[in-house]
């Protein structure tokens, strides 16, 4: 009991003075996750609308594929990705293995369809509700895309936010793809592996602090946006 | 470029295999004020749909002067319950002037001009989807309205308004007549369609029953479905 908390108090003094090290390895969490995010929704976003606007053939088998990708273990991402880049791998040649950019792909593999699929509810909705009101104002196909993804612009951030929540704390595929080295690829997940194994409570319980705020502060805006929908101000 | 006149020749509203509507053949031509009547579930709305092509046609013909194309640049819509974007009363109203191209700034000055003429002045910064239901209505048809259509269909657009909100509406509506707006409604209220008639459309299971000039539909209707409803007897 006393060493927990030890470690508790310790940790919070390697928060508030800056300890080099504990920040280093938050900075590259950010740095990796918020890449990652920006991809994927660069992927997820525009997929999920074109779901939403578009009646095809396969249209149902497609959300079913998207959904089943929701479900991916990302340990199993992580050994398809790490075979990809291998050297004897399709993409071996770039090197990219047990880099930072190994493991943005990896979470972009992982994210993708979260975000594709939370955005395609969402428009699906927003677009059963405009449906007749932009075929009768004869609005173009880019148009009614356009109109979607801006009015659901609240909903679609907090796909971005869940994406962001479930990359941050992902361990498994970054473990095996970014190999977890020091001052290279490791992350605050793969850190807290490492110094719990190590015995190194204060350092993991501060890291273990910074991923949970992190996660409380995602929460917290993923709640106000949905106040601000109810409330409409912007 | 006028659309009109407006032609159906054996139009009819299938869903799945249900027939919802005709075979209906009707002329709406270039002037008047066309009121469509009849009890709930008649196909008002379905026939009304048909006409903006909002509803597929199943079987028969639906001609514009001009391609469809053309003619649904020209056309508005009120819709029976109000379909709000998320979006600020006068950005609502703008947004059919975005669509044509206008910039956000000249859309919006002509939104903001329109707006008086509806009640909507104190509430262009509201957020639409807020509104209250009478509210809604006015700025549904602001916003029909604000591309000075050739052709305005409304569907039952005074179910929520009080008196003097209908009077507005139904001065609003004379006046889009007078500037050239071909008018199509359809209304349960037999005096709203006794002072904007010019000819009635009674529909009736899915049917045309009669369609003649105002005048001679509520003095003499001559099927005995419409003189029933006319004397405010129920329908079966
Ligand atoms: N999408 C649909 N699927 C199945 N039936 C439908 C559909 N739309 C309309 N109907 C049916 O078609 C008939 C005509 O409906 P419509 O909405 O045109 O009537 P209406 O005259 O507008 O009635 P109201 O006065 O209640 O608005 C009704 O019997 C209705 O149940
Ligand atoms: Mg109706």
């Amino acid at each position: 009991m006393n060493s927990i908390s030890q470690g508790f108090w310790d940790a919070w003094g390697l928060i508030l003075t800056f300890d080099p090290d504990l920040y280093e390895i938050i900075f590259l969490s950010l740095q990796v996750t918020v890449s990652a995010v920006i991809i994927a929704s660069a992927i997820g976003l525009p997929l999920g609308a074109w779901l939403a606007v578009n009646r095809f053939r396969f249209r149902r088998y497609a959300i079913a594929i998207l959904n089943a990708l929701m479900g991916l273990p990302p340990v199993v991402v992580g050994l398809f990705v790490y075979m990809l880049l291998s050297r004897a791998g399709p993409l071996g040649g770039f090197g990219l293995l047990f880099s930072p950019e190994a493991m943005i792909i990896a979470q972009v593999i992982i994210i993708t369809p979260l975000i594709a699929s939370i955005s395609h509810q969402t428009l699906r909705d927003l677009w059963a509700e405009y449906h007749d009101l932009l075929i009768s104002m004869n609005a173009t196909r880019m148009q009614r895309i356009r109109a979607l993804l801006w009015d659901g612009r609240r909903a679609l951030l907090t796909a971005m936010l869940a994406g962001f929540g479930r990359a941050i704390g992902e361990v498994g595929a970054i473990m095996i793809v970014g190999g977890n080295i020091d001052h290279a690829t490791r992350v605050l997940t793969t850190a807290i592996a490492l110094e719990t194994g190590k015995g190194n409570f204060a350092f993991a319980m501060g890291l273990g602090l910074v991923l949970i705020m992190l996660a409380v502060i995602i929460n917290l805006l993923i709640h106000a946006l949905g106040k601000t929908e109810r409330a409409s101000t912007w | 470029m006028v659309i009109l006149p407006l032609k159906m020749q054996g139009a009819t509203a299938h869903i799945r295999k249900k027939r919802l509507v005709g075979p209906v053949d009707i002329t709406i031509t270039a002037d008047g004020f066309t009121i469509i009547m009849g009890p709930n579930g008649a196909g008002k709305t379905t026939l009304l749909r048909l006409m903006h092509g909002l509803q597929r046609c199943s079987g028969g013909l639906v001609e514009w002067a001009v391609p469809h194309a053309k003619a649904r640049e020209k056309q508005a819509y009120v819709f029976q319950s109000p379909i709000m974007m998320r979006r600020r009363v006068v950005d609502s109203i703008a947004y059919p002037l975005r669509l044509r191209g206008l910039s956000a700034s000249a859309a919006r000055a002509t939104a903001r001009e329109s707006a008086g003429r509806f009640g909507l002045e104190k509430l262009l910064d509201s957020w639409a989807p807020m509104l209250s239901g009478g509210e809604k209505q006015k700025l549904s048809l602001a916003r029909a309205l604000v591309i000075e259509p050739d052709i305005l269909f409304l569907d039952e657009p005074c179910a929520n308004l009080d008196g003097r909100a209908i009077r507005e509406i139904e001065a609003i509506l004379r006046d889009a007549q007078a500037a050239g707006t071909r008018i199509v409604m359809s209304t349960h209220d037999m005096g709203q369609a006794r002072r904007l008639a010019q000819d009635v459309v009674f529909m009736y299971d899915g049917k045309i029953h009669e369609h003649t000039a105002a005048d001679a539909f509520f003095t003499s209707p001559t099927t005995k479905e419409a003189h029933a409803f006319i004397n405010g007897d129920i329908v079966e």
